[in-house]
């Protein structure tokens, strides 16, 4: 391959590292020269170019540089990017008249009074002779299911993290991390899925339920989703405790459990709540689950029994059928402004509260 | 309770420790648990079927029937696409953040905080936001500047699905480039920059190639989300049924994901597409732990290249 050419830049390199390192680093180094040698072979490959690019250094510099500077602010540009294009097909519910006729705001967070009722009541019916907008038992719905799947995936995912960096030996750790990356990689719908032709039916069977598809299949297969994002944030504030720490507890007498409740506990603390606070906006924000599990009933009610419709899945669920710019249109781009706003917010709360323990651990270690 | 542990009596330490461990070890077990039950049932139920001819052929009478040939490809020809339109911006900004940024700059903690943020996006935001901005904002612009306001790319399409799904993917290239670049020994570069190399030449030279496999290891795991994530595609672009591959960018396309949502939701005879179905899953999973396990592989090989070196 392209390996002949290649060694003339990396023997220079790896002398003037020999030159660079100290006499007491030298033995490691034939070690270290040949392999990057023998493995550019496979990761140099198609990079022909390289000897033109000194010929036409200057132009080509200035070009390369500016492209990676303005490519670097691709990000910015995305989240600007979302909040604007979203927002733009919301605003209408804000102010347009003829979508207000329809709904408003108002009509979507207040009890209305419909023909037929005896009373005023939240009703999400966007698609009916009246369409009815209310965003209570969406809302709700989302909340009933994510709490369900915060209550099983926190104390098992921060209590795997800790006994993975507590307890568990190194052959242990060593299956159990794997594991939980390869739950991590299970796509959303396989396990909406799982839930659906699975776990429906057992917990029917277990519990007696009246429908098989409810917030409470839908919350434990959401817990899946988010059990890899608390465990590996929590394992890796566990692991940022110092040892100094745990060796100034154990020397003054405390048992293990008392060290690791009482020291190593609220010392990761606010990692444990980033990881906590990123599962929760993963929770909120997941859709094919429960899309696929929660039996999509925009019931207003507390019990987890009873089917559910969350505000991700009915963005997922009515969108493509939806008029385009009409009031319902509307109301489910308003849904996912909000959305966004939540999951924004539940990050931003996370990164503080992992900046907070890194600013408390800091100089410890 | 200060100063408690010197006067516990030994057997409650003992069984505070026990207990502990027992708790925190039964939480490690049952999340193994359900990984188990989980790839057992779809391989159990799975395998039987896949077979080559399923992975080659059309489906046929209504879904019960056939192969995924048509979905293999579209999932491939979107995560192609994404990959192409990722992996620039992606990387450019990894080399932005550890090359040329100040570490302490108001800008740079900006970019983090959007990179941050960006991974916390629900997918189905990204969804709406591929609508609203690639399809009915770029693509109804580029109709009525080139096509004379024919719909040609003004509705979803392979092209705005894939490049929902590079915004998507954008944070994993990012964060996983930046950790490859980090760790590329500080005497590389500056032996480089000692032979009188621009930071350019440096950049392209020495550090690119030294963290290609942490490079490639970003772009594997953002294939394998890619490749699983359905809700960004839902309205940019994908098709339960089509009879013909997709031969254009502004065609719509089949995908692994969303067939396995359609078929195990909308199926009007769920006995009979069971078997397709559990099938289809074990495609999905396959093709997304292959993807997991050779960034795994990737990566460790990379980590066990620099163990040696000095940082």
């Amino acid at each position: 391959m392209a390996t002949s050419s290649e060694s003339p830049v990396e023997r220079p390199l790896d002398q003037a590292m020999l030159v660079g390192l100290g006499p007491s680093k030298r033995p490691s180094l034939p070690t270290r020269g040949p392999p990057p040698v023998r493995s550019s072979d496979h990761e140099h490959h198609g990079r022909a170019e390289r000897p033109r690019l000194a010929s036409r250094r200057p132009r080509f510099h200035a070009l390369a540089e500016m492209a990676i500077r303005v490519l670097a602010f691709s990000s910015i540009a995305a989240i600007i990017l979302i909040f604007v294009f979203i927002g733009k097909e919301a605003w209408p519910l804000l102010h347009d008249s003829v979508i207000g006729r329809e709904v408003t705001l108002a009509k979507m967070w207040f009890a209305q009074q419909w023909p037929g009722y005896d009373a005023p009541e939240h009703i999400w019916q966007p698609v009916s002779e009246i369409p009815k907008y209310a965003a209570w038992p969406l809302v709700v719905g989302t909340l009933k299911v994510t709490l369900i799947a915060m209550l099983v995936a926190v104390p098992l995912g921060v209590g795997a993290a800790l006994f993975v960096s507590q307890y568990a030996g190194r052959r242990l750790r060593e299956i159990v991390k794997p594991t939980v990356e390869l739950l991590a990689g299970v796509p959303s719908v396989v396990l909406g899925f799982f839930a659906l032709m699975v776990m429906a039916t057992w917990l029917q069977q277990v519990l007696g339920l009246d429908s098989r598809l409810n917030a409470l299949v839908a919350g434990v297969a959401l817990s899946f989703a988010i059990i890899p994002v608390i465990f590996t944030v929590s394992e890796e504030a566990f692991g940022a405790v110092p040892r100094s720490y745990v060796e100034a507890s154990t020397a003054l007498g405390a048992a293990r459990w008392q060290t690791i409740v009482r020291v190593v506990m609220p010392a990761a603390g606010p990692g444990v709540a980033a990881g906590i606070a990123l599962g929760l906006g993963r929770a909120v924000g997941e859709t094919m689950i429960v899309l696929m599990a929660s039996g999509n009933a925009a019931i207003l009610s507390s019990s987890p029994a009873d089917s559910v419709r969350t505000v991700s899945a009915t963005i997922a669920a009515e969108l493509a059928e939806v008029v385009f710019g009409g009031a319902h249109y509307t109301v489910l781009f308003f849904l996912g402004v909000l959305l966004f706003g939540f999951t924004l917010a539940t990050n931003l709360l996370g990164e503080f509260a992992i900046g907070r323990m890194r600013r408390r651990l800091g100089g410890m270690a | 309770m200060k100063g408690s542990a010197r006067t516990t009596p030994w057997r409650i330490r003992r069984l505070g420790d026990v207990a502990l461990a027992m708790g925190t070890g039964l939480a490690a077990v049952l999340v193994l648990l359900i990984v188990a039950i989980i790839l057992g049932d779809v391989i159990y139920n799975g395998a039987p079927r896949m077979t080559l001819t399923f992975l080659t052929q059309a489906p046929r009478e209504g879904m019960t029937a056939g192969g995924i040939f048509p979905a293999i490809f579209g999932t491939v020809a979107l995560v192609v696409l994404m990959t192409i339109a990722v992996l620039p911006a992606g990387v450019a900004t990894a080399i932005y953040l550890s090359e040329y940024a100040n570490p302490e700059s108001r800008v740079t903690r900006l970019v983090r905080v959007a990179v941050n943020n960006l991974a916390g996006v629900p997918s189905i935001v990204f969804g709406l936001f591929g609508l609203g901005f690639f399809v009915q904002f770029v693509g109804v612009g580029i109709d009525r500047a080139l096509y004379g306001g024919q719909r040609v790319f003004g509705q979803p399409a392979l092209v705005w699905a894939a490049l929902t799904m590079a915004v998507l993917t954008l944070p994993v290239v990012i964060v996983a480039t930046e950790e490859a670049l980090a760790a590329v020994p500080r005497e590389l570069r500056l032996a480089s920059a000692a032979l009188g190399a621009s930071r350019l030449q440096t950049i392209a030279r020495v550090v690119l190639p030294q963290a290609l496999p942490g490079i490639l290891t970003g772009a594997i795991l953002a294939i394998s989300r890619g490749a699983g994530e359905v809700a960004p595609i839902l309205f940019t672009g994908v098709a339960y049924f089509l009879p013909k591959l997709p031969g254009s960018l502004h065609d719509q396309f089949m995908q692994l994901g969303y067939h396995v949502y359609v078929l195990s939701t909308q199926s009007p005879d769920v006995d009979a597409t069971r078997p397709i179905l559990y099938a289809t899953v074990l495609v999905l999973l396959l093709l997304t732990f292959a993807l997991n396990a050779t960034a795994v592989v990737v990566r460790s090989k990379m980590r066990r290249r620099f163990a040696g070196a000095v940082s």
